[in-house]
């Protein structure tokens, strides 16, 4: 184990990647130092990194670390998310006891059961769009024509938002993840709340089917809510809802067709693909960068991270603990993945898992077995993807078949 | 086994029912329950699995006296 301390230069964070599906380079020195190291952010602020996974899992399900992005002191990784420090997302944003009431009224709709009944509504929209791919003919970019229509259709079809408005919040919400600027991303966030306090409006006085509709009908009627608070979760359900589980369908893609001994095992095997899943959700920790504030000092580890310290969870180096999972940095379908912390862990472990896996599973299914010749139309090392400051994945992924 | 459920913890994530399916399930409300017939565990070797995939450590184990 290396002590930070000794390392002569802060390693900043967060860094880009250099291969889209690997931790960037400039993380080699944290990925010897666990499980703690000190790391600097873009305005200059220390703070703490978490780099192994034990205690990872135990400083995620501390009570003492908040996710209260207002709180004085809570770690900013870029101006953008500086811009709307000013208000805190629901659920994610907010701590226990608030926390536990949203998500309580959350979790009915996102139950392994629940994504068990959504199957065949997702394999018709996956079905859809492949038959409209196949149409059009190759090449096609497959993150505008799959990965991000896919989990963006499901997530309206279960909220009840209507899809005609998905270029509209789809690129708001583009905006809000990675917009080049503060005031942007200040402005996406104002023109969502509006648009979604304008769909509740709506729903008010006519009902619909979905989430939000029986949010509407029985929170928000019985005052369990109000109008702030369900704008609020609406926003991080729909952008959470088609971001992450869009860059894990692009980002997984391309990482199958780069390991094309792995996919011809998966094409020959399809009963892998569960695992196989948990395994690229490892490899790809698209969500690399958990940020939590401490609120009291906190002994672990033989060090004392204090009150008022920043920390930082870095999922991909996380994820890559050799003393968990041995050659961390190969693909392999056959290893225990269990327990890695790509969704998260403590009270604010994705809501959206279940989901996010049942859509992966035959979103990845229905593309392997529609196109059995799919393999990229562009050299892999020109093909762009997201820069590090935000959830990773491609931003385009030219495919041919 | 006796097994041992914090529903005032639990936060719904469905770690257990997606790793013991034989011994864990969610309730209407999402959260945690046990599958009738196997409130013991039912010598399933993935419920101690199950209980160290809980983000929010509300599942107990003991062995039984």
């Amino acid at each position: 184990m290396t002590d930070l301390t000794e390392l002569s230069e802060p390693v900043s964070f967060p860094q880009d990647r250099t291969c889209p599906y690997h931790p960037p380079t400039g993380y080699d020195p944290l990925r010897t130092a666990r499980p703690l190291a000190r790391v600097q952010l873009y305005d200059g602020r220390p703070a703490w990194l978490v780099t192994g996974h034990a205690v990872a899992r135990d400083l995620l399900a501390d009570p003492r670390l908040s996710t209260d992005r207002t709180r004085s002191g809570f770690p900013v990784t870029t101006p953008r998310f500086a811009a709307v420090r000013d208000r805190k997302p629901a659920l994610l944003g907010v701590d226990d006891p608030k926390h536990r009431t949203q998500r309580r009224m959350m979790i009915p709709s996102f139950t392994l059961k629940r994504a068990t009944e959504l199957r065949p509504r997702i394999q018709e929209i996956v079905d859809e769009l492949l038959d409209a791919m196949i149409a059009q003919g190759p090449p096609v970019d497959l993150v505008r024509a799959f990965a991000l229509p896919v989990p963006s259709m499901v997530i309206c079809s279960l909220l009840g938002v209507p899809y005609a408005d998905h270029e509209f919040f789809e690129e708001q919400s583009r905006r809000l993840l990675r917009g080049p600027t503060a005031e942007e991303t200040q402005d996406a966030r104002d023109r969502l709340a509006a648009y979604l306090e304008e769909l509740i409006d709506h729903k008010q006085r006519q009902p619909g089917e979905g989430l939000l509709d029986e949010l509407v009908q029985q929170r928000l009627r019985e005052g369990e809510l109000d109008r702030e608070e369900l704008t609020a979760l609406a926003m991080i359900l729909l952008v959470a809802g088609h971001e992450t589980t869009a860059n894990m369908i692009s980002l997984g893609t391309y990482t199958l067709l780069l390991h094309p001994d792995r996919l011809a095992e998966l094409r020959a095997d399809p009963s892998l693909l569960p695992d196989a899943i948990e395994e690229l959700m490892r490899m790809l920790s698209i969500a690399d960068g958990l940020l939590r504030l401490a609120t009291e000092d906190i002994e672990i580890a033989g060090t004392t991270i204090r009150a008022g310290d920043g920390v930082v969870f870095s999922t991909s180096v996380i994820n890559r603990d050799e003393d968990v999972y041995p050659a961390p940095d190969t693909l392999d379908f056959h290893r225990s993945t269990r327990h890695h912390v790509a969704f998260g862990f403590g009270i604010h472990q994705c809501l959206g898992q279940n989901l996010a896996r049942t859509e992966l599973e035959i979103a990845l299914r229905t593309l392997l077995e529609r196109l059995p010749g799919l393999r990229l139309a562009a050299p892999p090392e020109e093909i762009p993807f997201k820069p590090g400051n935000t959830i990773q994945g491609m931003l385009e992924l030219p495919v041919s078949w | 086994m006796h097994i041992e459920i914090d529903k005032d913890r639990c936060i719904g994530a469905g770690q257990c029912a997606l790793t013991a399916p034989g011994v864990f399930t969610q309730d209407d409300d999402g959260f945690s329950s046990l599958l009738p017939g196997r409130e013991d565990g039912a010598g399933d070797p993935l419920v101690r699995e199950a209980a160290r995939a809980c983000p929010v450590g509300a599942i107990t184990l003991s062995e039984d006296e």
